[in-house]
């Protein structure tokens, strides 16, 4: 096999096939689970742990194993960290405004309101003052 | 070692491929697919990760950036149209 001592391809093994068993489980998460809102929680596991296991593999392989030094699997993983979060977020909107049209609610849906009887923000017109809201509307 | 380990994963990752494929075909709503879509590309970049682990050359890394950024750029842009009606206002 390749070269370089066993304890970095044990560890290279063992954080691959950790990795790909959380997305192959994000994605029978995705498949699964009832209601979007719940669906959602299935790929974040498969884009953080799993590609995490992955990429921390990729790094553990070309630096132990193969003796190089690579950086990029830090950039796809810190640029994967940031924007994950924020694709989930617009998903979860764009669900939400789905449902107020009309469209075929899941078991877990809608999701229960704010507890001091406000409607969720992105149903809301902007605020006055905020970057959305304009004097003349 | 790696070498079996690679095997697994390359087949975890395709059948999670096929399980995204089936929610993208079957979704109940938009929101289902744009979700889909996006879990796609959070395993092809896997796969890429995987397939420059097995090639044992680091330019896969490239691709793996530009998949990831571009991938977010499109759930975003789908998301902003059927929030706004518009993608760049």
């Amino acid at each position: 096999m390749i070269g370089g001592f066993p304890l970095a391809e044990l560890l290279t093994a063992a954080l691959i096939v950790v990795g790909a068993s959380f997305a192959l489980i994000g994605s029978w998460g995705l498949v699964r689970l009832p209601s979007l809102m719940e669906r959602l929680h299935g790929p974040t596991k498969a884009s953080t742990l799993g590609l995490g296991g992955m990429l921390i593999g990729s790094v553990v392989f070309f630096q132990l194993v193969k003796g190089e030094w690579t950086t990029h699997e830090l950039l796809v993983s810190l640029f994967l960290f940031v924007t994950a979060p924020i694709a989930a977020n617009m998903i979860a909107k764009v669900h939400l405004h789905r449902l107020r049209l009309g469209e075929k609610p899941g078991p877990a849906d809608p999701p229960t309101a704010p507890r001091d009887g406000s409607d969720w923000a992105t149903y809301e017109a902007p605020r006055e003052g905020t970057p959305g809201w304009f004097p003349d509307e | 070692m790696i070498g079996y380990a690679l095997g697994f994963g390359f087949a975890a990752l395709g059948l999670a491929l096929a399980m995204n494929l089936w929610r993208l075909f079957q979704g109940p709503g938009v929101a289902d697919r744009i979700l889909a879509l996006d879990t796609m590309v959070i395993n092809t970049i896997g796969i890429i990760v995987l397939a420059g682990i097995a090639n044992g050359e680091g330019s896969a890394f490239e691709a793996a950036l530009l998949l990831a950024m571009v991938g977010f750029v499109g759930t975003v842009a789908y998301a902003k149209f059927l929030l706004r009606g518009d993608i760049i206002e």
